[in-house]
């Protein structure tokens, strides 16, 4: 990319984040959020992480790849395994890499 | 000068919640740094942006070679959840000029939302909650931007052969388990994974946009599902 189109890339990022967290502080009393709306986000979160997070597992160098040789699926399960019990981004991610290094230097 | 007793309280009240929020804003500024980004276009976009998980997707989705118009509409998903605190927050946020509320808004956080809102439900004692919720949020953006150009700088030390862009579906996973709270949440999550597997091979990547949709109508019609068998004991 270049350095120009980055800085777009921010801006259009940056003027969308900001109407999503200004919208209803602005539009309090005279619009209310529909019910459907409110019970369909709570499930963007969840839904749109795990898109991400799946197939960065599953492809690591995009094809797809479910033998024990994928490191990264392996290191991966384990990184889950703590994001599971701790929920700590940092801790999931110490355990995480530490697995992926691990196995790429014993095999 | 006297500062208000409220945002006092408000940054006091965030005080507990930095640990968790330097660590992320500091991966956020290595994740930039480790995409070839610069000091200044990591900085730049810590400040416009300033939600660390969309920031954290578009590096993983521009080292992949993503076409513009997919991250940025991934990223805009990701901070779809401002809107709710957003509206949540709006009564508490009110008899102020336009160009105020743009401003606390512009500093809504994941940690500013949790903070102010566990305190404004909890406390009985009359108090300012736009003052409280503006030392909260500003605490939270001051230490946010220190952090990211700590990590901007550091960054720049970690060799590429570490594999540092493992550390984005990672901080995504410990994200994503934070977010499940009940089987509908669940069932969003895995059939927005798998859709997203089997979509992998689509163009553009636009088989993240469609695992989104369809994790989202999963997880809405199971709790709906929820909602009329419970209302049918």
């Amino acid at each position: 990319m270049s350095a120009l189109s980055i800085w777009f890339l921010f801006i259009a990022i940056g003027l969308g984040t900001f109407t999503l967290r200004f919208l209803f502080i602005y539009l309090f009393g005279k619009i209310e959020m529909p019910n459907w709306l409110s019970r369909a986000l709570r499930f963007v979160p969840a839904a749109a992480l795990a898109a991400l997070v799946f197939p960065a597992l599953t492809h690591p160098t995009g094809q797809l790849d479910l033998s024990l040789s994928n490191f990264r699926l392996l290191a991966g399960l384990g990184g889950a395994l703590v994001a599971w019990r701790t929920k700590n981004v940092l801790l999931t991610l110490l355990v995480g890499m530490v697995l992926l290094w691990t196995f790429e230097a014993m095999f | 000068m006297k500062l208000n007793k409220d945002f006092v309280a408000g940054m006091q009240g965030s005080l507990p919640i930095l640990i968790g929020v330097i660590p992320f804003a500091m991966i956020t500024g290595v994740g930039a740094v480790s995409v070839g980004l610069s000091f200044w276009e990591t900085m730049g976009m810590s400040v416009l942006v300033f939600a660390g998980a969309s920031q954290l997707v578009v590096f993983q989705l521009m080292s992949a070679g993503t076409p513009w118009i997919i991250m940025v509409l991934t990223a805009w998903v990701v901070n779809v959840r401002f809107t709710m605190y957003s509206a949540t927050l709006a009564p508490y946020l009110q008899k102020l000029s336009t160009g105020r509320k743009a401003m606390l808004a512009y500093m809504l956080s994941d940690q500013a939302f949790g903070v102010s809102l566990s305190r404004f439900v909890s406390t009985e004692r009359e108090m300012d909650h736009r003052w409280y919720y503006f030392g909260s949020a500003l605490l939270i953006w001051v230490l946010w931007q220190i952090g990211a150009a700590a990590g901007a700088l550091l960054g720049s030390l970690v060799p590429a052969s570490w594999g540092f862009d493992f550390a984005f579906p990672l901080s995504f996973m410990a994200l994503m388990f934070a977010a499940l709270h009940d089987r509908p949440t669940v069932v969003a999550a895995l059939t927005g994974g798998i859709t997203a597997v089997l979509a992998k091979g689509l163009p553009y990547n636009t088989g993240l946009v469609l695992a989104t949709s369809l994790g989202i109508a999963a997880g809405y019609f199971s709790e709906s599902l929820k909602m009329k068998a419970e209302k049918s004991i």
